[in-house]
Order: structure tokens, then sequence, then C-alpha cells
């Protein structure tokens, strides 16, 4: 794909989204991000850290900005313009949400912290519901920490077990596994849609349909999935859909829980406070509506304003323009890495988003992550959260370059010749 | 590059490469494990403690060239020492790689080389995992390594 064209309008409308693929201009993209131009220890920053956090558009953070110079109040109960107002831009931005995942229902858009406390919710509610001694609870071997740890607690609490799909040295599901750990006592399969160590995007589609086959329903993880492919909830026909506002360049502290209305209507609260009754009295609370019997106290306003500018934009871009940019870029990344004696890619799924993680003979990722550093490259270095991923391929970490909407092959250059400068430190 | 250089400096290098006494110590009286759960660094540090003089050390594990190699030059300088001189070394070793103004310096001998480190701070964990592993297993007192 050409990155040099310039035939783009500064401004491009929806309907321009998803044609031509030489209207992905990354040069002009780019300048939205105002954090990309700068230096780090004397070299242009190559931020190749977005699995971790993408970077903000001017349009979310002006959004923002916006919101608290002109805009700020509380919501839902105000009767004066601005609260109003801020009531108004608040479900605004749930109703792009409900758009952007392609949920049937605005009332299935819960706005939460982050994919972590969505998982958490559903957990401590449907889970503490549903789950009891002897039950069991399905997740992968390429899970992150956040979509284990909630139901080990749950484990712990009602006395269940925790059971893993596992996972082949190209770090793909072992799909033929599927249907034998599906038991009976399977409450809930959870599962991320990527994979934020080894950037395998798995068979959702197909998951859901054999997790529904054994009467399992299914929460999933998309984390990793937000910024990078198009979800649709209904295609998926997941139960439960999670994703964090900050790794699809919005704010940090605002994410998403979607759920089925009938399997969120019937689930208790999660957290009690304001706005998320109907009356209380001491003898008796009767709980609101969906959402709002979901989202205790005053929610993170500024911050779904925020995510809301965030999905526009990408909306704007496309999202299939967008995952055909970074294909381009996992594709070069791949071969220029593999290329370089020593260096080893893990993961390697024929399904891809665009993460390459990698380890060098001889070299601790934490010192490449050192020297890369002061090259200006930003890389993360460690288990990524998902510690089990890294005994599965017996490796106490990796280094891991992670692709945005904005980096570009000259980037990945850069990161090779990085990549060359810590062998040469270590020859 | 050249914070780089002072950083991984090539006895630093030479030691993660090939780190001495780099073993399991089959005398061992102490032992214990240091973990950074941060980024996976993994160290157990073996001690042959008689009365209080450290008749022998040695580590075992994974980590980061400047973790490794730390842990190596700790086991060299400290087999010999007496627990005392080695929370001294452990104080100024500590107060060499984060920066802090130190009198005794040349007391560290060829610890100094991780001065470097002080300019990268995130890796002063790195530097210190085995020094506070060894503290653990000093403090670990009578506790008698089990032998399976």
């Amino acid at each position: 794909m050409s990155t040099a064209t310039n035939s783009m309008p500064k401004e491009f409308h929806p309907s321009m989204a998803g044609a031509a693929e030489t209207a992905y201009n990354v040069e002009e993209i780019r300048r939205d991000f105002p954090i990309l131009h700068q230096q780090v220890h004397g070299h242009p920053l190559v931020y190749l850290d977005n699995a971790a956090t993408s970077q903000k558009p001017r349009a979310v953070i002006d959004a923002i900005s916006r919101y608290y110079e002109s805009g700020n109040a509380n919501i839902h109960r105000g009767v004066h313009f601005l609260s109003e107002h801020a009531t108004e831009e608040h479900e605004a931005a749930r109703r792009t949400v409900q758009s952007f995942l392609n949920a049937a229902d605005k009332r299935e858009i819960i706005f939460v912290r982050s994919a972590t406390e969505g998982v958490n919710l559903v957990a401590q509610t449907y889970g503490r519901a549903h789950v009891g001694p002897g039950d069991e609870l399905l997740i992968s071997a390429m899970e992150h920490h956040s979509n284990i740890v909630p139901w080990q607690l749950l484990c712990e609490e009602k006395g269940a077990r925790l059971r893993v799909i596992p996972i082949n040295d190209r770090g793909e599901l072992h799909m033929e596994e599927l249907p034998k750990l599906l038991t009976p006592q399977t409450k809930l399969l959870a599962i991320t849609h990527v994979s934020n160590a080894l950037g395998t995007i798995n068979p959702l589609r197909k998951i859901v349909e054999i997790a529904h086959k054994h009467k399992v329903p299914v929460i999933v993880d998309g984390a990793q999935a937000a910024p990078h492919i198009k979800i649709d909830v209904q295609a998926l026909d997941a139960d439960f859909y999670v994703f964090s506002g900050h790794k699809v360049y919005g704010p940090t502290g605002i994410g998403v829980l979607y759920g089925k209305l009938a399997l969120l209507d019937a689930m208790p609260p999660y957290q009690g406070g304001g706005d998320m009754i109907r009356s209380v009295t001491f003898e008796k609370t009767l709980y609101n509506d969906l959402p709002y019997k979901f989202e205790a106290g005053t929610p993170n306003i500024g911050g779904a304003i925020g995510l809301g500018a965030a999905l526009d934009y990408v909306t704007r871009l496309g999202i299939d323009n967008i995952a055909a940019h970074e294909h381009d870029l996992l594709t070069y990344a791949t071969g220029s890495l593999e290329a370089i004696p020593g260096v080893h890619i893990i993961g390697t799924a024929k399904e891809k988003a665009a993460v390459v993680s990698y380890v060098i003979d001889g070299i601790h990722p934490h010192d490449i992550g050192t020297i890369l550093d002061r090259e200006g490259i930003a890389v993360r270095t460690g288990h990524h959260c998902a510690q089990p991923v890294m005994q599965r391929f017996k490796i106490p970490a990796t280094a891991r370059a992670s692709f945005g909407l904005y980096n570009t092959r000259a980037e990945v250059d850069a990161l090779v010749q990085g990549i060359k400068k810590v062998k040469e430190v270590f020859a | 590059m050249s914070d780089l250089r002072e950083l991984y400096q090539d006895v630093i290098l030479e030691h993660s490469k090939t780190p001495r006494n780099f073993r399991q110590l089959q005398s061992a009286n102490h032992k214990a494990e240091g973990y950074n759960p941060l980024c996976g660094d993994h160290f157990t540090v073996y001690l042959d403690l008689e009365g209080d003089s450290i008749r022998d050390i040695s580590f075992e594990g994974s980590g980061c060239a400047i973790s490794k190699a730390s842990a190596s030059m700790m086991t060299q300088t400290l087999k010999g020492k007496s627990k005392e001189e080695a929370a001294k070394l452990f104080e100024q070793f500590h107060k060499l790689v984060t920066g802090q103004p130190n009198g005794d310096r040349e007391d560290l001998g060829k610890l100094a080389v991780f001065a470097g480190v002080s300019e990268f701070p995130v890796r002063v964990k790195c530097a210190t995992l085995a020094w506070h592993t060894l503290q653990a297993a000093l403090e670990g007192k009578q506790e008698k390594v089990s032998t399976e």
C-alpha cells in the first residue's frame, strides 16, 4: 500500500472511509497526534507500545478540553442548561459506542473504568449468581491477567474450577480441545479476541457458536481488538464484550461492557450508590433501568465524551483501512525482524494483529528495551501481564513492538536499526 | 550512546555472559529467592554461612544483563566477608546505583562499574535484586535449605 499519496483531503467524510486504500495517508494522520512530534533522547519518538496504550488525536484532546472548559456539569438529575447538555453528550457517546460495536440496543452499553472492570463486573454479578461448587469456568492459555484473576477469585469464593484451552507453538488455540473442555459443569467461557502478547486473532465467531451449542455463555476481552478490527457483537453473538478506551485512541479511565439485554437485566447490580437507583428507603431500594443500574456514582463523563470522539475518529478513518495499513506494517516488520540473525518472533499465528513479540539470542528483553529507548524507540519489555503465555513458550519475557494507525514503515526501519544497535552493544 | 556504554561496561557484559558462582551450592545452609514481578527477573542466592562469615556464596536464575552481572560480581565480592561487611557494601552499592553521594566508594572495588545505572532509574531494581535476595537469605537465619 502506498503511504505517500497526497490525494486525501484534510477533512474527509464517513462516506469516503473504506474507499480506495490509497486514501489512507499516514503522514497526514500523524499530524492529528501532537505527542508524536517530539524528540526522545535526541531522536524522533518512535512509539511502538500501542498495545499498552495508544496516543490521542487532537479531536479527542479537544473534546475533553471543550467539555471541561464549557460543558462540565453532573448528569441525569440537573434541570439546568449545562447538566442537560452534559447528559446529552454523555448519552451521545453511549450511542457512538453502540454503533461502534453494532449493539442492538443502547441499554446494552455500560460505561466502566476499563476492560478490567468490565470483566470484574461480570464475574461479581453474573458469575456470583450462576457459579457454584464443582462448576467450571473456561479461559484460554493466552489470556491477559485481567481475564484470569477475576475468574480465579470467583473460583476460590465458590469452590469452582478454572480450566484452560491450550495453545500451539504458533500461539493459536487448540480448537479441537474446545468441545472437550465444555462440560455440563461449564458455566462461562472467558476468551480474548486478540492476544496482547502474541497478536493472535481468535476465531471468535466459531468459538461462540461451539460454546452456545453447549449452552455456555461467552465473555470476550476485546481490549486489543477494538483498535484494530471491526467488531460486530451481534454477528459474533457474544454475550458480553469488554474493551478499554485508552487502547483505541481515547482517554484512560473509561471502558465499555457490552452485555445482551436479557442477561444484564437479570443480573444483580455491581456497585451501589447514586444513579443506579430508582428509589431508596431504608426498607427497600428499587434499582434503576439499564444501563444505569450498573453505573453507580457520578461517571467519568469527560472520559465517555473523549471515548466517543476517539471512536468517531477511528470510524472516520475507517477501521478496515486502519486494519489494512496495520497489516502492511505487520508483514513488513515480521519480514524485517526475521531477517536479523538471532531474532525470533514469538507468536506466529496465521491470523494476527500488528503485534510483534520477539526475543534475541543471549540478550534479555530488558536490555533490548533500555537500548531501544536511548534511540527514541518505545517498546514494551516483560511478560505483558500474560505470565502463563511466557511459561508456555518457556521464556521469561519478550520485547514487543505493537503498531497503531499512525505508525509507518520508516518506524519499522528505525526499530530494525535499533535492534542492530542492541546487538552491537552486546557483541 | 555514551551513557549506554556507561551502563553496559565491558566488565558487566562479560559477567552477564559468563556469570561466576552460577550454580546451586551443595553446602548452602541459607538461601532465598528474589523475584521482580515487574520484569520477571528471578534469582536464588545460596549461602554457606559459618557463624558470621560467608564461607561460600552462589546464585542461580534468569534475568537481564544488569541483574545477572550484579549477582555474579556480588558473589565474587562477598566470598569470605562477614555479614556486617556485606550489609555495609549493600548500603554503599545502593547509594552508588541510585546516584546518592557516597564517601566510601573505594570500598566497592570492582562493583563501582555499576555507577552508570544511576542514569537509568528503572534499572536500579535490576542492579539491586541479587542484593535484596542476599539480605533475605541472611535474615532467614537458622532456616536450613531443604535438600530435595
